[in-house]
């Protein structure tokens, strides 16, 4: 027997191949269905369908009290959120496009991620939405914030790279009692397909994923940038040196272990991330290395990141300034040499 | 030499475009970025520029077509333009820094210092020892790793021997493996199974080799601590993280064997004998009146000053006998009872501190101790005691008062059970029979182990002491 969702077209029947903009919205449709309390709020996300057509056919599903289209104000929207939490709702909070996450930056650190810590008050709310560069959106749609929220206590951090991470992610989000942020690299919107099960499923929270076992170097990673690892590594391979890449999947809490159990075994590691260089998460990761693994390091940490520039408008520009995987291959090589 | 036009990926998350206008026909002329053809996406519609500069060879897509990214929509002819690239195929060594030719449309430039030579990377799996070690040593120190001293520690291995063959010469983890490996199945386990055990983030690894001591391996000095340069020693714990002593201005410099076999005492006496203080105040008065009016006489007959310490050692040795429970040494759970009283006396040294004995002090008399003293004393300061005048103390006496010390707490000279302390000799008023009188004073300390002597027992041996150099009777000689 058909469910709502199948008739629908949102849910599939069975196990099929899908994208991430469809994973996006099989997660939030599956919850809503499985929990009156879950709602959607944001900008365009109603009438519209959203800007990437993640909520398309929700609000004829689950009516507008569900799916509440809201001003431009993404401060009122997380705001809003929170009230919501504390009143029993499970919001999920929707940006049009994560630069603008910063206009609700002080509602997010100064009220959300603290509320548990000083009124008992968790605020068990995800803010997701498209984050980002490589499409040419220039520096104010193309923004990977990450990491002014992983240095927020009280906030957990996600930032998938596969379909089927970011529904078991998003689910597992959801119904996280702690604020989550989530963010949806739109890189890989349309671009890749796997094939996701039927069935309800959840991929924990804070654990990384090694998508390819290596013994020279280890790739860490996420999101697109792990896509290009993957393609690096693969070329590497031809050349004899035998890349292991770890998607982090989480960034906040961080999988300490599983990128000391690689260091372990490949002494070498070299971090890539779309973010600019400063303040990146590859100089957390470096941080820990030194701390926790010092007597594993046979070459120093190295960075393939963006450069620390505003997001440039101009297309040869902005393939200058982001990480590639001829960018990685270079820095993969010197270090397999070093 | 054409060039590929492909579909760019414009726009938030497209993946395909269509083609709306062509701005140029296939033989014209078009420079670098100057507009090509418009397409339109479902976010937004655009004009794209030229990749490269030559003439529009052919049109492979045709207007309101719609096909997806990086699909080749033309190719440009680059023949006539001053670069001429030689195809990749056909590595013709080329002097310029001409650009190689980009398939990819958008990319216009090279984005980064890209590798040089595109051959595979030499990764040594089976290290061979080669020249390459050599620019390592030139500057006189080894270039390796964290990871390859640790391994090198771990196995005994002198880094120094080994080749490196990683960048620069540096010894990389393979070379080590490749020396470990050759050196014995024994130690050759991978890594991966080596590691395992051997280290742990969070707690001290069992390594081979024990935690290096606090003093670095001292550079100079016949002699110094290299005893201790490579065991363990407890006296030399740091209390804090050892980063946390080193800040602002300081040197550094090891402890002479001396003083490491100081700290080694101290801290065993310490740690093995429960200290108990007691202290007294002694009348030194007619001890010291004695000794002005002979103390010249007796340098001119007897060749040596005359000072306050034969009277205090005569004193102890009069405690010592009244009280023999503190002239004695303990072995587990007996009691050695000494019979014979020998006292250690304290004699400060430019570099340090020891403790010559005075044996059988009992059967000195003030003279027969003064020379012995001086002798020892002497002798101390030109380091030419015997080790055997240095053992087998029964009991010891330090004089903090020399150095104008009130008193002091010394710490037991084992295997004594007690050691006396002298604080200096000053006139002070004290109350004799309700009179205010000024009389030379000086106190006393007994510090003992509680193990073998208890307080009634330390304060009777004080008030001894004390009785009898308040009411000195015996001949100096």
């Amino acid at each position: 027997m058909a469910t709502a969702a199948q008739e629908t077209g949102i849910r599939p029947a069975a196990a099929t191949l899908v994208t991430f903009l469809e994973a996006i919205k099989q997660a939030m449709y599956e919850e809503m269905e499985r929990d009156p309390a879950v709602v959607l709020i944001g900008e365009d996300i109603g009438v519209y369908g959203g800007a990437f057509k993640t909520s398309e056919g929700l609000l004829e599903r689950f009516g507008w009290e569900r799916v509440i289209d809201t001003p431009i104000s993404e401060s009122a929207i997380v705001g809003a959120a929170c009230g919501m939490s504390y009143l029993g709702l499970r919001p999920i909070a929707e940006m049009q496009f994560i630069d603008f996450i910063v206009c609700a930056f002080n509602q997010i650190t100064n009220f959300v991620a603290k509320g548990h810590y000083l009124w008992n008050a968790p605020a068990p709310i995800v803010i997701r939405g498209p984050a980002g560069g490589g499409v040419h959106g220039g520096p104010f749609h193309s923004a990977n914030p990450e990491m002014y929220f992983v240095h927020t206590p009280g906030l957990k951090v996600i930032y998938p790279s596969t379909p089927y991470d970011a529904k078991g992610l998003l689910k597992a989000a959801v119904r996280d009692n702690n604020p989550v942020l989530f963010f949806e690299h739109k890189f890989l919107y349309r671009r890749i397909k796997e094939e996701i099960p039927a069935e309800d499923y959840t991929v924990p929270i804070g654990k990384a994923a090694v998508r390819r076992e290596g013994r020279h170097l280890t790739i860490i990673s996420y999101a697109a940038m792990m896509h290009t690892s993957l393609e690096a590594a693969a070329d590497l391979a031809k050349e004899g040196i035998e890349a292991e890449v770890i998607d982090l999947r989480t960034l906040l809490p961080l999988d300490e272990e599983t990128i000391l159990a690689s260091l372990k075994k490949t002494n070498k590691c070299l971090v890539v991330h779309e973010d600019t260089k400063t303040g990146g998460i590859a100089g957390e990761i470096a941080a820990i290395l030194c701390e926790r693994a010092f007597g594993d390091l046979d070459g120093p940490l190295m960075r393939v990141t963006a450069l620390d520039t505003p997001v440039p408008y101009s297309p040869p520009l902005e393939e200058y300034f982001l990480p590639n995987k001829e960018k990685v291959l270079h820095a993969a090589r010197q270090l397999a040499k070093y | 030499m054409a060039a590929d036009v492909v579909m760019p990926q414009m726009g938030e998350s497209i993946f395909e475009g269509t083609i709306t206008k062509w701005l140029k026909k296939p033989g014209d002329k078009v420079e670098r970025d100057e507009p090509l053809f418009e397409i339109s996406t479902d976010k937004v519609d655009a004009e794209i520029p030229s990749p490269s500069a030559g003439v529009l060879k052919e049109i492979k897509i045709k207007e309101g077509q719609t096909v997806p990214i990086n699909t080749v929509v033309a190719t440009i002819d680059a023949a006539g333009s001053a670069a001429a690239p030689a195809p990749a195929a056909a590595p013709a060594p080329v002097p310029t820094k001409a650009e190689t030719p980009k398939p990819a449309a958008a990319s216009p430039s090279a984005p980064q210092p890209v590798a040089s030579k595109p051959g595979p990377v030499p990764v040594p799996s089976a290290p061979v020892q080669t020249a390459a070690a050599a620019p390592a040593k030139e500057a006189g120190r080894v270039h390796s790793s964290p990871l390859v001293r640790r391994m090198a520690k771990e196995h005994g291995i002198d880094l120094a021997t080994v080749a490196g063959t990683g960048a620069g010469g540096r010894i990389s983890k393979q070379d080590i493996e490749a020396v470990i490996a050759t050196a014995g199945g024994t130690i050759a386990a991978p890594l991966e199974t080596a590691a395992e055990p051997a280290y742990s983030p969070q707690a001290p690894r069992p390594a081979v080799v024990p935690p290096p001591p606090v003093a670095p391996a001292p550079a100079a000095g016949p002699g110094g601590p290299a005893a201790h340069g490579t065991q363990y020693v407890p006296a030399l714990q740091v209390g804090v993280p050892r980063e946390r002593l080193y800040f602002g201005d300081y040197e550094v410099e090891p402890l002479s064997t001396m003083r490491l076999k100081i700290a080694e005492h101290m801290v065993s006496s310490k740690h093995v004998s429960p200290h108990v203080y007691s202290i007294d105040e002694i009348d030194m008065s007619k001890v010291a009146a004695l000794r002005a009016k002979s103390k010249d006489e007796f340098e001119k007959q007897y060749g040596t000053k005359l000072t306050f310490m034969p009277f205090f050692v005569k004193a102890a040795v009069a405690g010592l006998r009244a009280f023999p429970a503190l002239n004695s040494s303990l072995d587990g759970s007996n009691v050695v009872r000494h019979k014979e009283i020998n006292i250690g006396i304290a004699v400060a040294l430019d570099w340090g501190l020891i403790v010559p004995i005075i044996k059988n002090a009992d059967e000195k008399n003030i003279l027969g101790i003064q020379r012995t003293m001086n002798d020892l004393a002497e002798r101390a300061r030109s380091k030419k005691l015997r080790p055997e005048e240095v053992q087998e103390s029964t009991f010891s006496i330090t004089n903090p008062g020399v150095f104008g010390g009130l008193f002091g707490l010394p710490v037991i000279s084992q295997p004594n059970v007690g050691i006396l302390g002298l604080g200096a000799i000053e006139k002070r008023p004290v109350v004799i029979n309700d009179s205010i009188a000024i009389r030379s004073m000086c106190y006393v300390t007994l510090s003992y182990d509680h193990r073998v002597v208890d307080g009634a027992i330390a304060h009777q041996f004080l008030h001894k002491v004390k009785e009898t150099l308040e009411n000195w009777s015996s001949p100096l000689v």
